[in-house]
């Protein structure tokens, strides 16, 4: 019988170590240690507990989540309006030290938030290095609430900001430092490069979005108010991921940013979700919004999940994928024009919804044709006018029915930036422009 | 004829749960609600890990899925064909608290191992050898479940058969239109390749009996249940009347001769196995099928659902009618009833009788115990003839002696049987060594044999341990 291999999950982000890559990101999730002594219990590599201020400790709000569902799936969208922990310090710095004493193995990050002054982040940090955590996270990202107070976003909104209070840190500091960045900026690849020349060993992205869950219709007051009035909040869950994918690519593709250690968070539910991070660049995932809807038992589907594809692919460790994805996100002038994909309808499969007929005709190229006259609902590509948009495989309910086929031009390669620097020339027409 | 049996086989006993197609799949497996303390796992003997697996379908880790039901149900392959799901996971589901159609579970696990099966290879291997044997005999899903834990666990392990096929009822007695006997085969075959010796077409006999306990370090007893069991009526010899096990397994090895055999059947009995049996005539070319039981409807042991399946297949279900005698000259030409009622839990014959012409009878009354394998062991029987064990370690009042399957419970569930196999191998590893723990490899599996322990809801502030 064949041996089965057995994939290192071991992951190393920006030397904090775990023995796997799944931490629960700063969130209600991680706000006590019996709560994160349970999610160790169920396997989770590391948790980064929920972010830690000075005393007293802030006050929060009842009515602090929305959702946003979408057909049937419940929590695509997820908001919050939480603010950081609202225990005593004393009471979150027992509980680091206990936990880690428990759980030596699994990586204790700390999150922090404190005025952007030296002396409050040198006392924070002293205090919870001796708590025994194997990381700092700055917290420049939450956007409502501490915002508000000159911490939290807008820190990590002002490049500056950031590149000095990563320098205050890093005075102290003894263990690594990861600067939590906010994607409520115009370019995050500033701030990560602030964090970079404040001396962070790492960043994590994304924070949550800016977010207002929407107003009742029948009442006119905003949905999830607290006593009729609602303040914005922070946006994550399923729905974030193509940005929170985007900024980490960013940063993984940026030539000042190049190397620097990446958690990936934002959106992450399956396996495969975190896969796509790391191929992108994260060493790390990050997870809260599956996390609350399902529980900490998640982590099992995870972790199965990684390591059965790691097995299939043939990867022994995290090292021999991360980041692989990377080098293929590049500007769009550095597309191919040459290239050419045209859809193609399976007959057999088809079952003549007209999804594709309708979204081809009215919105774009009008280039999917149905021939009614023998009682034949099906629709067909009409090949010499496709421009391969993509849209009829992306509204056809049948998986597998449209496919988009690769067509050879018999053109070289030509980018747009050759194609301006040949003075426009040299273009071979691979669609019709009508 | 050869065509007309190929047309029967192909037409009436191609498998009635069919695979989920792909989009049924998705949405199924994305309308399950990922209950925590799920009733579903519950339900399970085995206690498959449901909510899990159904994620890691829609997940798309369909290997992943495979690996959490083969877990905890070795031959989970098979229990997705062939379990009573209706009242066991899917009866379970809170689907039915809100008056909504529960999760499709028997299919989506079907989707999940029938993918294991096409990767062709088990999620698990063998442990490191640890110098112990176990003879196991009965290669039925009880051994054959016992025999992969202990691969598991680094024990060789040898089933002692008596049929040339392995498998068992899974082999030989389940309605072939619930799983045909090439399924049962290849799930055997795939799990035996953890290395599980098997030898076939042995009796065991008190000479074998000494030698097992000699040569081994434990011995697993998983023979089922004896011989079908006779109705104990005038005419009962004669040609034609067949015992319902050895019908179906010549349905089961598809045997030309028994299309189109009979004009009319008779099955006596009210449980499963004559639903069974009734259904596999009807579908083999028999054009008149009358299941006739003693008692009312109320007291016929079949499910609902087996009992609307053979009476979509025509069979005709008369109830109160108990056999007085077969009759016929040289062969079976019908049956004598007598309508019964009952009168304080007793049956009160009437006197006239009602006659049903046939040319065959099915008698599916039940299987007597096997009152003789325990003994050549020196294990004791309780006195309605099963195998006494401690419900917890299956230990027979033998030394290093277990027992489970039908021949403890007296004839219920392939996934009752598979569980019990799977609490023998542990029971017997605690046994051989009293101070083990299950190590990584096996602590899964392990925490399956008794359901997994929830965590406890605790009060904020505390630690869960």
């Amino acid at each position: 019988m064949k041996t089965r291999t057995k994939p290192d999950l071991s992951a190393d982000c920006a030397g904090i170590k775990s023995p796997n890559p799944f931490w629960l990101a700063s969130a209600p999730p991680t706000n006590s240690g019996a709560q994160v002594m349970r999610a160790f219990e169920y396997g989770w590599g590391g948790a980064v507990w929920k972010t830690l201020g000075q005393d007293p400790p802030v006050v929060n709000v009842t009515s602090r989540y929305g959702a946003m569902d979408l057909g049937g799936t419940k929590i695509a969208g997820f908001n919050n309006i939480e603010l950081i922990t609202d225990r005593p310090l004393e009471t979150n710095l027992r509980e680091i030290y206990e936990v880690k004493k428990r759980f030596g193995d699994r990586a204790v990050v700390a999150s922090l938030m404190v005025p952007c002054e030296r002396a409050a982040w040198h006392d924070i940090v002293k205090k919870v290095q001796d708590a025994g955590c194997d990381g700092l996270e700055l917290n420049f990202g939450c956007p409502h609430g501490m915002s508000e107070r000159g911490m939290g976003a807008a820190v990590g909104q002002v490049p500056d900001y950031v590149k000095m209070v990563t320098e205050f840190v890093k005075e102290k500091a003894k263990v690594p430092v990861l600067v939590k960045l906010t994607p409520n900026v115009a370019d995050v690849r500033f701030p990560a490069r602030a964090a970079k020349a404040g001396g962070a060993d790492g960043v994590s992205l994304i924070n949550t979005i800016n977010s207002l869950m929407g107003v009742d219709v029948e009442t006119l007051v905003p949905k999830f108010a607290v006593g009729g009035k609602a303040a914005h909040g922070g946006y994550c869950g399923p729905a974030v991921k193509p940005i929170a994918l985007n900024m980490v690519a960013q940063i993984a593709n940026d030539g000042e940013t190049r190397g620097l250690p990446i958690s990936g968070i934002g959106g992450i539910s399956t396996w495969s979700d975190a896969i796509e991070f790391m191929l992108l660049g994260a060493a790390n995932v990050q997870l809260c919004t599956a996390v609350m809807h399902h529980g900490f038992r998640i982590v099992e589907d995870l972790e199965a999940g990684l390591r059965g594809w790691m097995r299939r692919k043939g990867f022994a460790k995290l090292s021999d994928f991360v980041g692989r994805s990377a080098p293929d996100i590049v500007e769009w002038k550095h597309l191919n024009l040459h290239h050419k994909t045209v859809a193609s309808i399976d007959k057999e499969s088809c079952i003549g919804c007209d999804a594709c007929y309708v979204a081809c005709n009215d919105t774009t190229h009008q280039c999917i044709a149905v021939d009614r006259r023998r009682g034949n609902r099906k629709p067909h590509v009409v090949t010499d006018d496709c421009v391969g948009c993509n849209l009829c495989s992306l509204v056809c309910p049948v998986e597998g029915c449209i496919t988009m086929t690769e067509v050879e031009t018999g053109l070289k390669p030509l980018t747009w930036e050759q194609y301006v620097k040949n003075g426009l020339k040299g273009y071979g027409e691979v669609y019709r422009r009508h | 004829m050869a065509a007309e049996a190929k047309r029967v086989w192909r037409d009436n006993f191609s498998e009635l749960k069919k695979p989920l197609g792909r989009e049924e799949a998705r949405v199924e497996a994305s309308r399950c609600l990922y209950c925590y303390d799920a009733p579903c796992v519950a339900a399970c003997p085995t206690h498959i890990d449901v909510p899990r697996f159904i994620r890691q379908i829609a997940s798309a880790d369909v290997l992943g899925a495979g690996e959490t039901i083969l877990e905890a149900n070795a031959l989970g392959h098979s229990c997705a064909r062939v379990c009573p799901v209706e009242v066991l996971c899917e009866g379970a589901c809170v689907y039915h608290d809100w008056q909504e159609k529960p999760i499709s579970i028997a299919r989506l696990q079907r989707r999940a191992t029938d993918a294991v099966h096409a990767d062709g290879e088990l999620p698990f291997e063998p442990g490191p050898d640890n110098g112990r044997r176990v003879a196991i005999v009965g290669a039925g899903p009880a051994g054959a479940a016992c025999a992969a834990y202990l691969r598991r666990l680094g024990y060789a392990a040898t089933i002692f058969d008596r049929r040339p096929l392995p498998g068992g009822l899974n082999t030989y007695g389940v309605a072939e239109y619930k799983m045909d006997r090439r399924t049962s085969l290849e799930e055997l075959r795939l799990l035996f390749r953890l290395g599980v010796g098997v030898k076939s077409g042995v009796e065991v006999d008190g000479t074998l009996a000494v030698r097992l306990l000699k040569d081994f370090d434990a011995v697993f007893l998983a023979v089922g249940l004896a011989r079908a069991r006779r109705l104990g009526v005038p005419g009962e010899d004669l040609p034609g009347v067949v015992d319902a096990l050895a019908f179906i397994a010549r349905v089961k090895a598809r045997d030309p001769k028994v299309v189109g055999a009979s004009a009319a059947t008779v099955v006596i009995g009210g449980g499963n196995t004559a639903i069974d049996a009734a259904a596999q005539s009807a579908r083999t070319g028999t054009p008149s099928v009358t299941l006739a039981y003693r008692r009312g409807r109320e007291k016929m042991s079949a499910y609902d659902f087996e009992v609307a399946l053979a009476k979509g297949d025509g069979v005709r279900v008369l109830t109160d009618l108990a056999p007085r005698r077969v009759l016929g000259r040289r062969k079976v030409e019908g049956v004598e009833f007598v309508r019964t009622r009952a009168v304080g839990g007793k049956l009160v014959a009437d006197k006239r009788p009602v006659v049903v012409a046939c040319d065959r009878v099915i008698v599916a009354i039940g299987q007597e115990k096997d009152r003789s394998v325990a003994g050549l062991f020196g294990a004791a029987l309780n006195a309605d003839g099963t195998i006494r064990v401690d419900p917890a370690t299956l230990r027979t009042t033998a030394a290093k002696v277990f027992a489970g399957g039908d021949a403890v419970n007296g004839g219920k569930e392939v996934v009752n049987a598979a569980a019990d196999g799977k609490r023998a191998a542990w029971s017997i590893h605690k046994t051989l060594r009293p101070d083990a723990v299950p190590d990584a490899a096996n602590a899964y599996w392990v925490s399956t044999i008794d359901g997994r322990v929830v965590a406890p809801i605790v009060a904020r502030g505390g630690t869960s341990s």
